[in-house]
């Protein structure tokens, strides 16, 4: 009986060990992906600069900066969200905490009457808002852990067409910016219509001389704008996805290194009971070892007395 | 001069630079140093980077930009490779899927957008063959 409880117990630590081995590898690849990932955002750096600086240039050289995607809509009916979140879980409170913001902004803007659209990535926002039967107007998933363009392209495409299609007014981006290993933000940033201060200025504002380089052309500015934009749009898009991807990285690593932790504290903890189950089994066992030799005893003394007082056969 | 590809992925290539020569949907341009600030759209073509030396950097350029401002010229690209890192086996599978598709469907520009790129990337490819040929 109370070796069964014995037994239980070290079963039980077994599976704490088991477990714990399994989150310590899950800690360590991604405390591994975390510095990959740490340098695509990087690597990714100098290209969204130089399109942010062509698009400045251009809006530098004159009055032609009339595209659709930087003109902000006179009535606001219907605003899109291109939420960002993790294929998959097990990152602490990663997924729930953008999932939050994008509620929240969907909340704002249904307060300020209007509609809203969702374009979601990544599969824990999908089941999130599917369960909720929120409208979803278009899913991506399979690459949060690693994003390439390719998948920004296919985005940004869905999210230019619906934008000009007229189908919203107004595209909102809502994902985890990765600051360092040790922190991360949710940030909700206006994506399309382009801002207005992205175009104004730039190089090719009045330099310190007073003369500003001009700028020449091919084709018309107008021309370059129009496939300039879209791309501008993609590589924000794409900036963003190796964002969430870095920070999901390093909420997996927290979340698995404090599992890690607790199954370290679960064993120690579980390992003392176990200890004083089996010090309980033995301390039972000798009293009643000593209880049986003392019984024994006992008996035999007056298995003695009783022989002698007591003639049962006709010895 | 400095000379650099950049695509979203990573800058290709960064160095000094003599001559830079491009194609923009006017026709071909090239860039010396002390070139006017300048800003064009390149269409599915070959960028070549003259470095000092004999040699010449080439890059198959599928769409982009090329910015030219503080003797900096800049090629932006979402596709870009440079000659040494084309697949040169898949570029020919898929000249040869692609130009096979263009026959029953001459119509189809995504088809034939797909046939130039490959193309692209044999001719950037063949032009680093060739030049290794000769060491």
């Amino acid at each position: 009986m109370a070796g069964g409880q014995e037994r239980i117990l070290k079963r039980r630590i077994a599976s704490v060990q088991s477990t714990k081995k399994i989150t310590r590898a899950m800690e360590l690849i991604a405390a591994s992906r975390i510095v990959k990932a740490q340098q695509a955002v990087q690597a990714a750096g100098p290209y969204s600069e130089h399109i942010t600086e062509v698009v400045r240039d251009l809006g530098a050289a004159g009055g032609s900066v009339d595209s659709p995607l930087l003109a902000p809509r006179d009535e606001i009916r219907r605003v899109a969200h291109l939420v960002v979140t993790a294929d998959r879980g097990l990152c602490g409170a990663y997924n729930s905490s953008v999932i939050r913001a994008a509620e929240g902004s969907l909340r704002e803007q249904a307060d300020l009457g209007r509609d809203y659209a969702l374009v979601v990535v990544g599969r824990k926002a999908e089941s999130y808002f599917r369960y909720r039967d929120f409208r979803l107007d278009a899913v991506f998933t399979g690459f949060t852990d690693r994003p390439t363009y390719e998948d920004a392209r296919k985005i940004g495409r869905e999210v230019t067409r619906g934008f000009l299609a007229g189908e919203y007014d107004m595209v909102e981006l809502v994902y985890t910016r990765f600051l360092s290993a040790g922190s991360q933000e949710v940030v909700r940033r206006p994506l399309v219509p382009l801002e207005q201060e992205v175009v104004e200025g730039g190089d090719a504002r009045p330099g310190a001389e007073g003369v500003g380089p001009t700028y020449e052309f091919e084709p018309s500015p107008a021309a370059i704008l129009d496939s300039l934009l879209p791309r501008y749009v993609e590589a924000r898009i794409y900036a963003a996805l190796l964002n969430a991807a870095a920070s999901e990285h390093a909420a997996r690593q927290r979340a698995m290194k404090s599992a890690t932790d607790n199954a370290d504290d679960l064993i120690i903890s579980l390992t003392r009971v176990m200890n004083r189950a089996r010090q309980d089994a033995i301390t039972t066992e000798i009293m009643e070892i000593v209880g049986g030799a003392e019984a024994l005893r006992a008996g035999k003394d007056s298995d003695h007395d009783s022989a002698d007082s007591h003639p049962r056969s006709s010895a | 001069m400095i000379a650099q590809v950049v695509s979203p992925e990573r800058v290709l290539y960064k160095g000094d630079a003599e001559m830079v020569v491009c194609r923009t949907s006017d026709g071909e341009i090239a860039f010396l140093p002390g070139h006017v600030p300048f800003v064009g759209a390149l269409g599915i073509a070959k960028v070549r980077i003259l470095v000092p030396g004999p040699e010449e950097v080439a890059a198959a350029v599928h769409g982009g930009f090329v910015e030219v401002a503080h003797d900096r010229v800049t090629v932006l690209s979402d596709v870009a490779e440079l000659a040494d890192q084309v697949d040169v086996v898949r570029a020919r599978t898929a000249r040869d899927a692609a130009a096979d598709r263009l026959r029953h469907d001459p119509e189809n520009t995504e088809v034939a957008e797909a046939l130039a790129r490959a193309e692209l990337r044999l001719e950037v490819a063949g032009a680093a063959t060739s030049s290794a040929a000769t060491y």
